[in-house]
């Protein structure tokens, strides 16, 4: 039993920080574009023409 | 991953939007990027890749058509995106939709991971413990999650309606209230986990039925916008005041300038011109007009200046009858019933009647009224229209994405639904089948000094034919000649000297049964360039698969019939000539009534009405923004082969959808007998539930590779 009083806190807060981190994901526009995010790594921002 | 996007700074911008479907890899994002903020006056240049957008924020000296031919000369075909508010507010509900998504998500991963250790064999204390804090996960989190639907039961049932979100929001939270109850009392089980599972689900559903709704056809706002603010109104004295166009009356003489639209309708009273009517009856070509003949608000003046006296002004044009007629004709599309509203009202009170009725059952053959309550809790969650909610939106976001990809724009929600339901389809002449700009048609007679000068002469000038022939030449690849002291006299042409001898690019002198143009070199004789309105690639092929899809085609045009025959005898289709917006609406209201459901193909702001008021529309990406809003999909490019395919992937749609429905149906058939003899625990009903609702997925998922 001691192990569920440390172990389900764990689980659910770990669970809220990934809520918590959906949340600002999704009010920083992360999915505005996912397909560009994707490509966009390809380009070399350093080099341009 | 997103990189920063800074929209001008302290400096007014303005933000246009464009649809550029030819981008498809990074090193078009870039060269669109760096092309675009490498230009003056651009402040940022962001492409959205999903969407195949480039969003621009520039000076508002930039107009949109010199954005577009920015774009154009790196290599990628624009089209401009109208913008709207409503767009905004699709996003932040988006955004509740899918915050509620994820806190349904979260409390139901944690209350499940619960609920399995008390399945499994948890039992006194320990059940106990679980089941209180699975009811401070879940409370919270219904609370919340279960917004959306309280809200829109709430007013339906206030103005004594019912929806599908009724039977939701009566399901969650009579089994929250028993769950509750049950862990109050330390009973054996709790619906904790099906309450919210159900609630994901349906959130799911919703959020991507949300991402299908795009801005719904506000076709009226945008008309506003192409009549004139005002006019310069000369008085009995003679002087000239300007006047805004709500304060123009019949009898008042308007002055306009070449280049000027007109404001309100009126009789010529002194001065020879040109009208371009483009925008009432979709004719391209302008009108010469002289002194007594009719002109009507919304047209632009392109010839000379001229005195008008008003005859209609204000909300009595011919432009404030076609926003009237499109404001009545959208609203028998505003009435169509989709097909997943048209199964949640014969869904919800059998629903409703089954639970009762095994309540009533239950109590009757003796079970203690807990036990009939939990036995009619399991009915109602086995019942869940989780595939009714997720069937028709996943089928819906999974085509509209792979019509997406083909560069069609689902812009209405029942769109597909309607699509697929057509049987006969109605084009619009000019804009529609043809490209509706002049392309030069007889360019090989001409040498290649000659097209240099041409090309030069052609740059020269904004006319629209003079914009056709340099486009036509420098895709030929043909290099301007070296020309001085440029002119361009309105009405006239483009006068220069090129190697001391007098050149002109200019209207010819003998009149042209066509458009053309004169192009004289020194003393040569001219050479005429005709113009011809092509038709868009892959018309007569398109025609015959709508065809053979069961769509015989016809045109409804507004031009005269000279203009159509020739377009109509090429394709073999039946023609209505010279018909006006109330005319062409008038026609697919008698096909209406004769039992067809027609698909109106048009583009300009005279086919607005008839957009609307057509079953399903659609309108090409070079339409105005008229036709654009009032198209149920918007298809880019040159070429018509993105119709057929529409309707294809449309009628595929909706037979998966019904599929969707039957499968729903056969899982109902199977698992509520069992519900209803009591024995559905809720490890039975989270398993039944997941499954159904991954089927359904899983069926609709195949639509990605629709041809």
């Amino acid at each position: 039993m001691t192990g569920l009083a440390i172990l389900i806190p764990v689980a659910i807060g770990l669970g809220l920080a990934g809520l918590a981190a959906f949340f600002w994901a999704l009010s920083d526009d992360q999915f505005d574009d996912p397909d560009g995010a994707a490509t966009r790594i390809l380009t070399d921002e350093e080099d341009e023409l | 991953m997103n990189g920063p996007f800074q929209p001008g700074t302290a400096v007014v911008a303005a933000e246009s939007r464009f649809a550029v479907p030819g981008m498809h890899c990074a090193g078009c994002i870039s060269k669109i990027e760096h092309g675009l903020n490498a230009r003056a006056g651009v402040h940022a240049a962001r492409v959205n890749f999903t969407s195949k957008q480039v969003s621009i924020a520039h000076d508002p000296e930039i107009s949109e058509a010199d954005l577009g031919e920015a774009i154009r000369s790196l290599g990628f075909e624009p089209t401009l995106i109208a913008d709207s508010d409503a767009a905004t507010d699709e996003n932040s509900a988006m955004r509740e939709l899918l915050r509620a998504l994820a806190v349904a998500g979260f409390a139901a991963m944690n209350v499940m991971l619960l609920s399995v250790s008390v399945w499994s064999g948890a039992d006194g204390a320990t059940r106990e413990l679980f089941h209180w804090i699975s009811a401070l996960i879940a409370l919270p989190a219904i609370a919340y999650a279960g917004r959306p639907f309280y809200r829109s039961a709430w007013g339906a049932l206030r103005h004594g309606r019912t929806n599908m979100d009724v039977p939701i929001a009566i399901g969650v939270t009579i089994t929250a209230a028993m769950s509750l109850h049950e862990t109050i009392v330390g009973g054996e089980h709790a619906y904790f986990e099906s309450a919210l599972m159900l609630l994901f689900f349906l959130l799911a559903g919703r959020a991507l039925d949300a991402m299908m709704r795009r801005k719904v056809g506000d076709g009226v706002s945008a008309l506003a916008r192409q009549s004139a603010p005002g006019a310069l109104v000369i008085d009995a004295d003679g002087k000239s005041q300007w006047r805004k166009s709500a304060e123009l009356e019949p009898g008042m003489i308007m002055q306009l300038a070449a280049g000027e639209r007109l404001a309100a309708d009126g009789v010529i009273v002194s001065g020879e011109s040109a009208i371009d009517a483009s925008l009432l009856t979709g004719e391209s070509a302008a009108q010469p007009v002289a002194p007594g003949e009719q002109v009507f608000a919304g047209t632009l003046n392109i010839g000379a200046p001229i005195t008008v006296e008003v005859t209609a002004a204000a909300d009595e044009t011919a432009l404030a009858d076609i926003g009237r007629l499109m404001a009545t004709a959208g609203q028998s599309k505003s009435r169509y019933v989709r097909i997943a509203d048209r199964g949640a009202r014969l869904y919800a009170p059998v629903v409703h009647a089954l639970a009762a009725l095994t309540f009533v059952g239950w109590m009757v053959a003796g079970a203690d009224w807990h036990q009939a309550m939990l036995i009619s809790v399991a009915v109602l969650i086995i019942t869940c229209p989780c595939a009714l909610g997720l069937a028709v939106p996943v089928a819906q976001v999974v085509a509209t994405g792979a019509l997406m990809k083909r560069g069609i724009l689902v812009k209405h929600e029942s769109a597909l639904e309607r699509l697929a339901e057509a049987d006969r389809v109605v084009f619009d002449k000019t804009g529609t089948l043809t490209l509706d700009r002049p392309v030069p048609d007889n360019l090989d007679t001409l040498d290649s000094e000659q097209k240099s000068v041409a090309l030069a002469l052609a740059r020269t000038s904004r006319h629209p034919l003079a914009s056709s022939l340099r486009r036509a030449l420098e895709d030929e690849g043909v290099r301007a000649a070296e020309i001085d002291s440029a002119e361009e006299r309105a009405g006239q042409g483009v006068f220069a000297s090129y190697r001391g001898r007098a050149v002109s690019l200019a209207k010819p002198d003998i009149a042209q049964s066509a458009p053309a143009v004169a192009l004289t070199i020194g003393d040569t004789p001219d050479i005429i360039i005709r113009f011809a309105d092509a038709l868009r690639p892959a018309a007569a092929p398109m025609v015959s698969a709508m065809d053979s899809l069961g769509l015989p085609g016809s045109i409804l045009s507004g031009d005269t019939a000279d203009a159509i025959r020739p377009v109509a005898k090429t394709l073999g289709l039946t023609a209505q000539a010279s018909a006006r917006p109330d005319e062409k609406c008038e026609a697919l209201e008698r096909l209406r009534r004769a039992g067809d459901h027609v698909l109106m193909v048009g583009d300009g702001l005279n086919d607005g009405p008839a957009l609307a008021s057509a079953h399903v529309s659609m309108a090409p990406g070079s339409a105005s923004d008229v036709g654009q809003n009032a198209a149920d999909l918007v298809f880019l490019g040159d070429s018509l082969a993105p119709l057929p395919a529409a309707v294809r992937v449309a009628r595929r749609t909706m037979a998966i959808v019904r599929q969707n429905f039957g499968l729903a149906i056969v899982y109902n058939v199977l698992a509520v007998p069992l519900a209803i003899a009591g024995f559905v625990t809720p490890l039975v009903a989270a398993v039944a539930m997941s499954l159904s609702s991954l089927i359904v997925i899983g069926n609709s998922l195949r639509l990605r590779s629709a041809q």
